[in-house]
């Protein structure tokens, strides 16, 4: 009786703050500041490392104001906030379809401010999601496995390459689990309305014995160590960030067919409590390419505002309700059963992290 | 005077008119062209709406006996390419929902086969339009029964309604206004004939009795008309009433005659002294009589002549002195000198000599009238700047303070002449000559001491 007790009220004392719920958080930092009154609650897909300048830049700029950051995985952030209903005042993520689904089901609310009315259209939708970064996909590759080879231009050419070099490669690809990573999901599907070289790119991954990861950093760890030979579909802010740290092993390759440009994007959740909190913060965040030192620091290719110049946009996967489409469950069972096919893996196509998704 | 104003004002009756037809008009085409866009709005989500269901199931397949639902990316594309509304679907097979959004409301017995069924709902708190579309198969031989819903918030097409709305409204205002600014120019110009003959009855002097000829819209034509028919029974009457004074001036003077005649004549046989007083009383009556229906008698002839002039040459010099010659007699009796000044022998003028005499015979019988005993009277004729001046001067009591214009009114009177019998005719036959020849006159003290020169200036 007394041990139940204790541990009731062990569990109440380290779980204050989420009751009953079942989504799972990488990490949780509190920015507090003394003499602080409001409270910011922000969940994010960015890891600490580049957003901290971002948040301190913020709390200078706006004072009085405390900043919870929570870091989970894409899926895990629209679990919370689609089928949990959590309590944040700001959902950052990289995962555009997401977010889509998530003010598509009203589950965040519009916002307006002159800063959002300068944003170009391609880059918010219904005035409830804002993107605020470029970050296109990029192929790593080891310099050390691609001494004596090339640097493939297009999909096609690396195709060629690796299949005339089983050797090299064998074992040594990596790419996005795309069962369980909501990004790498994204980049895969809009790689498959692109282009029909994409499944074939697949097949010989499949026939020399893909890596797969849920994340980049990971991948690029593998590339810079020299285990992988070539990393396929890695978000580039995030290559890049690392590879200005030093090493030199990896190098970073665009490709000239086409590349995939995924936006980050902010919205306010329903259940937001602090919405002006979240509406400054939004706003800044768009503002970011007004700051070069944050960019640069971050790591985050910011978005201009119209009238600071203008951008090419053909690239950036488009922020809308279509991009529901590969977020149907019978389409998405359908991929991942061709990709899991192609890839020559064993076991279910229907994965763990769908049934998180969709049920 | 004005008239009484009781049944208002034409012009704000037929403005208050055409201003509310204008905003009739501006109401019907704002309520028409809103209508049109919202239909538009609502007909162009309802075939985007089924485009989209249709792709959907067109897409429908069955692959080694099982059915396939692959939802093309176009689908949302469409939907999404006309308003950031939000969409929502569900599909269901054989009454069981397969994919999409299991609590959109959706009836799949109300669907017909290929027939597009529309129907309003409300999901997520907001409203939806949604539409279902049927599809019917066979699955190693099971027919399969397969209904897509695929829904839309509306509120992008309200907005675009809305912003029909505001622009019709603000059209149909503009309209409205310029309308109002149509309707004013629209009445004034429409009453401008009306104010025109109320004009030109204004400028007609008091003699002016012809009838108005100016053209006039039909509408004002019978007021017109009215008027000239008006006007022409006012001269006749005039007329008449001229004519009455001449006839009856005309039978005074020959009973008046033999008064006189009788009275000169038991005037010598009597030695009574107040029979002869009060016969001098009865002959100094009967020639006021005669001078006034003389007077009378002219007024008419001036009056009829003038308005039938005779013009012809006349010698001004020798008219005046066959006046003074006329004269003389009369003058004499009270001891008046009536002198002609001395000039030039003939000056020739384009007059009616019988209305000239007639005029020149009136200021002379005044002058002789109003002047004392032992006075001189002054008739001179010249030419100062190209006209001809023919001047009378007396030495009596002038005209007192009345203005010219009112001392040439029929029977109008100088202020201090109380004490001596006259009309007040003779003035008005002389300016209605000099009015009738374009001529002037003009009444002035005289310049050599008390009394007055009237004077009628001609042109040559």
């Amino acid at each position: 009786m007394r041990i139940d007790h204790l541990a009731a009220l062990t569990a109440a004392f380290v779980f204050p703050l989420f009751p009953a719920w079942s989504f799972e958080i990488e990490l949780e930092r509190n920015f507090t500041r003394p003499g602080n009154q409001e409270q910011l609650d922000i969940i994010s897909t960015a890891d600490l490392g580049p957003f901290t300048p971002i948040i301190s830049a913020f709390q200078d700029e706006n004072p009085g104001i405390d900043i919870r950051y929570v870091v989970a995985s894409s899926v895990e952030l629209f679990k919370a906030l689609h089928a949990e209903n959590a309590s944040f005042d700001l959902a950052i993520s990289s995962a555009m379809d997401l977010q889509i689904k998530l003010a598509n089901d009203g589950k965040s609310v519009p916002y307006t401010s002159a800063t959002t009315s300068r944003l170009p259209g391609w880059a918010k939708w219904r005035n409830e999601v804002f993107a605020f970064t470029r970050e296109p996909a990029v192929l790593l590759i080891s310099r050390k496995a691609f001494s004596a080879l090339p640097v493939p231009r297009t999909r096609i050419e690396l195709i060629e390459l690796v299949r005339s070099h089983p050797d090299v490669f064998r074992d040594r690809v990596g790419t996005y689990d795309v069962r369980s990573s909501g990004l790498g999901y994204l980049f895969a599907t809009q790689d498959s309305r692109n282009s029909e070289v994409y499944w074939r790119l697949t097949e010989v991954f499949g026939q020399l014995g893909s890596r797969l990861y849920c994340c980049s950093a990971e991948m690029i760890a593998d590339v810079e160590n020299g285990t992988l030979a070539l990393a396929y579909n890695v978000l580039g802010s995030y290559a890049q960030r690392e590879l200005s740290d030093g090493g030199g092993n990896a190098q970073l390759v665009t490709f000239e067919d086409y590349y995939n440009v995924m936006l980050r994007t902010a919205l306010i959740p329903a259940s937001a409590t602090n919405v002006s909190g979240a509406g400054r913060m939004i706003d800044f965040l768009l503002r970011l390419d007004l700051r070069p030192d944050l960019v640069e620091r971050s790591g985050f290719p910011a978005i201009p505002l119209s009238g600071s110049g203008g951008l090419d946009n053909t690239n950036s996967i488009h922020l809308g309700p279509s991009l529901l489409v590969f977020l149907d469950k019978l389409k998405r069972r359908k991929f991942l059963e061709y990709w899991s096919s192609s890839l020559r893996l064993d076991g279910e196509p229907g994965d763990r992290a769908e049934q998180r998704i969709l049920e | 005077m004005m008239p009484r104003v009781s049944s208002g004002s034409i012009r704000l009756r037929l403005t208050t008119q055409l201003v509310v037809v204008a905003a009739v008009l501006s109401i019907v085409f704002v309520y028409s062209v809103w209508s049109v866009g919202k239909n538009t709005a609502e007909t162009t989500q309802d075939k985007v709406l089924s485009a989209a269901a249709a792709s959907i199931a067109d897409a429908l397949r069955t692959e080694r006996g099982e059915l396939v639902v692959d939802i093309p990316y176009s689908t949302f594309s469409m939907l999404e390419a006309i308003s950031d509304d939000r969409i929502f679907y569900r599909i269901i097979v054989n009454g069981t929902t397969v994919t999409g959004y299991e609590d959109l409301p959706a009836d799949p017995s109300l669907v017909d086969s290929r027939v597009p069924h529309f129907s309003n709902n409300v999901f997520v708190g907001e409203d939806v339009r949604t539409v279902a579309v049927k599809r019917s198969f066979s699955a190693l031989g099971v027919p399969v029964d397969v209904v897509v819903f695929v829904a839309q918030t509306r509120a992008g097409y309200t907005r675009i309604a809305s912003d029909v709305l505001s622009v019709a409204a603000w059209v149909g205002s503009g309209f409205f206004l310029f309308a109002i600014v149509l309707c004013l120019v629209a009445s004034q110009s429409a009453l401008r004939p009306l104010r025109e003959v109320a004009r030109a009855v204004e400028r007609r002097g008091p003699e002016d009795l012809r009838p108005m000829r100016q053209l006039t819209p039909v509408e004002i034509a019978p007021l017109v008309s009215a008027l000239n028919g008006f006007i022409s029974r006012l001269e006749s009457s005039l007329i008449r009433a001229e004519e009455f004074i001449a006839d009856a001036a005309h039978c005074l003077r020959t009973p008046l005659a033999m008064i006189r005649t009788n009275a000169e004549i038991a005037l010598r046989t009597t030695r009574s002294t107040p029979s002869r007083q009060a016969l001098r009383e009865i002959l100094k009556a009967a020639d006021e009589s005669s001078r006034s229906t003389g007077q009378l008698l002219d007024h008419a002839t001036v009056t009829f002549r003038s308005d039938n002039m005779k013009v012809e040459r006349v010698d001004v010099v020798s008219l005046v002195a066959d006046t003074i010659d006329r004269f003389e007699p009369v003058a004499e009796m009270k001891g008046i000198k009536l002198l002609s000044t001395p000039g030039r022998t003939t000056v020739d003028c384009r007059a009616d000599p019988v209305l000239l005499r007639s005029a020149l015979g009136n200021i002379i019988d005044n002058a002789i009238k109003y002047s004392p005993a032992d006075s001189v009277i002054r008739v001179s004729t010249d030419l100062p700047l190209d006209r001809i001046r023919i001047s009378v001067c007396d030495q009596g009591r002038g005209f007192g303070e009345k203005s010219c214009e009112m001392l040439t009114g029929r029977f109008t009177r100088g202020d201090n002449v109380e004490d001596i019998i006259g009309s007040g005719l003779g003035l008005t036959i002389v300016a209605k000559v000099v009015d009738s020849h374009q001529g002037e006159l003009c009444i002035a003290s005289n310049p050599e001491g008390a009394g007055t020169c009237v004077s009628i200036i001609l042109p040559h």
